[in-house]
Formats: structure tokens, C-alpha cells, sequence
């Protein structure tokens, strides 16, 4: 029992790590790629090619000035970014990693917590997320910043609805609330995202919403809004706020890796007889070039798309995106009746 | 509609066909004009390190020239800012004391000669009015400040340094057309 709390010890210690260490380096990675999608070479003055970038941000952030405004909510304003990093990073958890490492003949699963509604219990977390963006929102006494809250707190809702939908489809298919199960049914190179092309769609999409990115970056749009909830923030709160996107964006990118394809499954991965450690391992890798696939993808849209106006943004949420998931669990619920 | 070009696009307001409302296959075309973007030569540099290239004739910071023996060739006769479209220039007139033979190369020096690089718009003309040869554009650029103050270039910073080997060439922009363009009176465009 020991072994396994220090294990379990472990290994959500490296996976925390692990997603402030990701979250660190996409800053610069967007920054990066911002600039060779618009012909620039982006950032390289710190270190080499800019790698101390992050750094240097994080020192940056540390020692601006703390400023809270006078009318605001003093409790309120320290809870909404604490609350934001909280829940970024609680997701990671139900999200299995590898496939399970042998030591001395016991198993040990390569994930902080096999729980058997491992989906449920992300999507409970991530609509958590939303209450930091409320609360910092209102706290800061702001009208920008209220408004950025309301928006995110409607978009958020909105777009999760047709998330879940999608993911019903998956669930349907797999029969299991639990993502472990979920994974092993994609074994080798039978990825859900082949047989539900339209739930990933739908799924990405709501992703974009969720993490609050463009094109759907409304509550924080810097044109309109001031940037939106986070208006009043300076010093590392708002270095919290910053830092829980990115995170968002790495979890949800290793959710969809997991939900879609094949997590640390790839093909032809029966045919290498390799021992489980070291399989657990390729795995490992495998899934963390997945991510680092679909987390292109996400700034690669970034920096493509323009922001949707937010009465489209509405429409598209719930004219478009919900009856086409609702319709995907239709076609999927005869499908699997007629098997 | 009579069109002064042939540019001109005229708007429509049509309804959007099924796959435009999708907007899927416009998201993707996007996505595939930025992708190509992402292996394309850079515009920029990584600056201090490497430099882009200046033309020899470059209008850049000025320099105030000496005669072959090292004597200012300036005069303060003001016809550099009376060019100045900018009105970047400014001097005081002094007159040349005996023994200072070694210093002006005429009776009359400018004793305080101020560009004000912040107004300075680099056209050149004050180099063209000049009838002494002594004041230059070069191909140095002008370095950044923290304050205002900083952009008056006096006589320490525009006039050539003393040193045969340290002198600016300025040869590229004095070439011999230069010189017969300036000489042709009926050219003259503040006459």
C-alpha cells in the first residue's frame, strides 16, 4: 500500500510537472509559430533560438507590480486565477499516459487514476473551469472584465453541451465511461476517429470554444474587450490565467489524442514484441507527439482564423454544432443496432 | 457605372451557397495558405547579428567633411538649412581667429552645427545646396535613444574624425555626374 501511495505520489508529481513544463514551452512554441506563419522569425534573443523566452516571461510576470484595484473583491479576485490554474491542471489526472510498466512482476498503470467515468469526471472538471473566469470576472468590479466573463461563462456552456454530445457518440461506441477502456479498445490502428469523423469534428471545434482560443477567443479579445475577464490582472495572477489557457490546451489536446486516436496506441505495435516497459515507454512518446500534433493544430488555427462575431458564435454553438452531434448519436445508435 | 480603373471589384451581396456556409472548405483552404507560409523565407533578420545589405549612395546620418588637410569645409554659409525642408538644421556663425589657419579652411566657420535627426527626413537636399562639398549623407544609420535630447547630433557627432585613416568616403555619393548635375545652374531647384 506504501509502494503504491508513493508511486501514485510520483507520478501525478511528474505529470504536473510535466503540464507546467508543456504550458511553459507553448507560449513559445505559439509565439514561434506565430511568426513563421506571418514570415517572421519570432522570438531568439533569449538564448539560443529563444529558448530561455519562457524564462524570461515568467521573471517578468513575477516582479511586475501587483495591482488590485480599489473596488474590488479582495477574496474573490485571489480565488478566480488560483481556482483557473486549480482545474487546469486536475484533468490531467484521469488521462492514462502509457500502457502499464512491470517492476518486479506489479503492474503499475501509467495514469494517476483509472476511474471507471473517467470522461465524466473530465468534463465535471473543465465546466469548473468556468467559475474562475466568472468569479475573476466579477471581482475585478471591471465592465470589460464582466462582460469578457459573461461571455466566456455563455460560450462555455453553450459549446460543452455540444462537446458531451459528441463524446456520447464515442461512449456509445465503446460502451465504457472510462478512458483506459476507451484507449484499449483503439489498440494498434483501429482509432475512434475513424469511425466518428463527425464526433472529433464537433469535438475540436468545442475545444477551440472551451480553451477560450481563437477564432472563438471572445471573452478575452484584446480589440473589444480590453482583454475581456483578465482586464485587471497584473503580476502572476494574470501570469495564472495565461498559464491555465495553455494548459487547457495541452489537456485537451491529450483528450482528444485519448478520445480519437488511438491514445498511446499506434500501428503495428503487436508486431515489435518489445517488453511492456519499453512498449510503455514508445507509448508514451507516441501519445506526447500526438499532442504535440493536435497542439499545432491548434495554433496553427490560431493564427489563420480571424474571431467569429458572437452572435455567429451562438448560432454556431447551438444551430449547427448541437444538432449535428445530436444527429451523429442517431446515426450511430442505428448503426450499432443493425451490427 | 463609368470605372476610373479596371481594379475595381463590385460588391455583392449574394447568399451564401451550401459549402460557403460550412465554411469547413474556406477554414481549410486558410489553413493551407498559412501552412505554406510556415517554410517560407523569413522578411525579417536577426538584426544586430546580421545586417541587410545598404545601397553605396544610402541616405543615412551625416557627416560634416574636411579638405585634404584635415580643415572644415564648412563655412556656416546656411544654405544646408534653408534646403532643409525639415528645418532639421541649425548653426551659429563664427569668425576664423589668425592661427587658426589649420582648423577652417575659410574666414567663416560654423562654431555650432545641430541636425536634429528626429526631424531630419534624409532627403539629401542639404547635401545638394551645399556649395563647399561639406556636408554628406553617409550610409551609417542614425542610432535609437531613450530621450529626445539624444537626437541633436552636434558638431562631435557630424564631423569627420581628425584621423587620415578614419575619414568617411563619401566618394559614392560625390561621383563626377554629382558634381556636373550641381555645377549646371539651370538644374538648380531652390534658385
Amino acid at each position: 500500500m506504501g509502494i503504491f501511495i508513493l508511486y501514485k505520489t510520483i507520478l501525478a508529481s511528474c505529470i504536473l510537472m510535466l503540464s507546467l513544463l508543456v504550458a511553459m514551452y507553448s507560449t513559445l512554441i505559439e509565439r514561434k509559430i506565430a511568426g513563421f506563419l506571418q514570415d517572421r522569425l519570432g522570438p531568439d534573443r533569449a538564448g539560443p533560438w529563444g529558448l530561455f523566452q519562457p524564462l524570461a516571461d515568467g521573471i517578468k510576470l513575477f516582479f511586475k507590480e501587483e495591482f488590485m484595484p480599489n473596488t474590488a473583491d479582495k477574496f474573490l479576485y485571489i480565488l478566480g486565477p488560483s481556482l483557473t490554474m486549480l482545474i487546469a491542471l486536475l484533468t490531467s489526472a484521469a488521462i492514462p499516459w502509457g500502457s502499464n510498466l512491470v517492476i518486479n512482476g506489479k503492474e503499475y498503470p501509467l495514469q494517476v487514476a483509472d476511474i471507471n467515468i473517467g470522461i465524466l469526471y473530465i468534463f465535471a472538471i473543465v465546466s469548473i473551469g468556468v467559475y474562475g473566469i466568472m468569479i475573476g470576472g466579477w471581482a475585478s468590479n471591471n465592465k470589460y472584465a464582466l462582460l469578457g466573463a459573461v461571455r466566456a461563462s455563455s460560450q462555455m456552456i453553450s459549446y460543452e453541451l455540444a462537446m458531451s454530445l459528441a463524446i456520447i457518440a464515442v461512449v456509445m461506441m465503446t460502451g465504457s465511461l472510462s478512458l483506459k477502456d476507451i484507449v484499449q479498445q483503439q489498440h494498434g490502428f483501429n482509432w475512434n476517429v475513424w469511425y466518428q469523423p463527425a464526433a472529433f469534428l464537433i469535438f475540436l471545434v468545442c475545444a477551440f470554444a472551451e480553451c477560450n482560443r481563437s477564432p472563438f477567443d471572445l471573452p478575452e479579445c484584446e480589440t473589444e474587450l480590453v482583454g475581456g475577464y483578465h482586464t485587471e490582472y497584473s503580476s502572476m495572477k494574470l501570469g495564472f490565467y495565461l498559464f491555465a489557457e495553455y494548459i487547457n490546451m495541452f489537456i485537451s489536446a491529450a483528450v482528444m489524442a485519448t478520445l480519437f486516436f488511438g491514445g498511446y496506441n499506434f500501428p503495428f505495435m503487436d508486431k515489435l514484441a518489445l517488453s511492456p516497459n519499453t512498449m510503455a515507454t514508445i507509448g508514451f512518446f507516441v501519445l506526447f507527439s500526438k499532442i504535440t500534433i493536435l497542439g499545432f493544430v491548434f495554433m496553427w488555427v490560431r493564427w489563420t482564423l480571424p474571431r467569429f462575431r458572437y452572435d455567429q458564435l451562438m448560432r454556431l454553438g447551438w444551430k449547427a454544432l448541437i444538432p449535428l452531434a445530436i444527429l451523429n448519436i442517431v446515426i450511430t445508435g442505428i448503426v450499432i443496432l443493425v451490427k | 457605372m463609368q470605372l476610373i480603373s479596371d481594379r475595381s471589384k463590385l460588391v455583392s451581396n449574394k447568399k451564401m451557397s451550401f459549402w460557403e456556409k460550412v465554411y469547413l472548405p474556406a477554414v481549410l483552404n486558410g489553413m493551407r495558405i498559412t501552412f505554406s507560409h510556415l517554410f517560407r523565407k523569413k522578411a525579417t533578420i536577426r538584426y544586430p547579428e546580421t545586417k541587410r545589405e545598404f545601397a553605396e549612395i544610402y541616405r543615412g546620418q551625416h557627416v560634416l567633411k574636411r579638405d585634404e588637410e584635415g580643415r572644415e569645409r564648412c563655412t556656416a554659409c546656411g544654405l544646408c538649412a534653408v534646403a532643409c525642408p525639415a528645418e532639421a538644421i541649425t548653426m551659429i556663425a563664427d569668425e576664423r581667429k589668425p592661427g587658426e589657419e589649420n582648423l577652417y579652411r575659410e574666414e567663416k566657420y560654423a562654431s555650432v552645427y545641430e541636425i536634429n535627426m528626429l526631424r531630419c527626413i534624409f532627403c539629401g537636399l542639404c547635401e545638394e545646396a551645399c556649395p563647399k562639398e561639406a556636408i554628406f549623407l553617409t550610409k551609417r544609420i542614425v542610432a535609437s535613444d531613450y530621450e529626445r535630447d539624444g537626437f541633436i547630433y552636434g558638431k562631435d557627432k557630424l564631423l569627420e574624425p581628425l584621423d587620415r585613416e578614419k575619414r568617411i568616403d563619401v566618394s559614392k555619393r560625390e561621383t563626377k555626374e554629382v558634381l556636373e548635375f550641381k555645377k549646371d545652374k539651370s538644374k538648380k531647384h531652390n534658385s
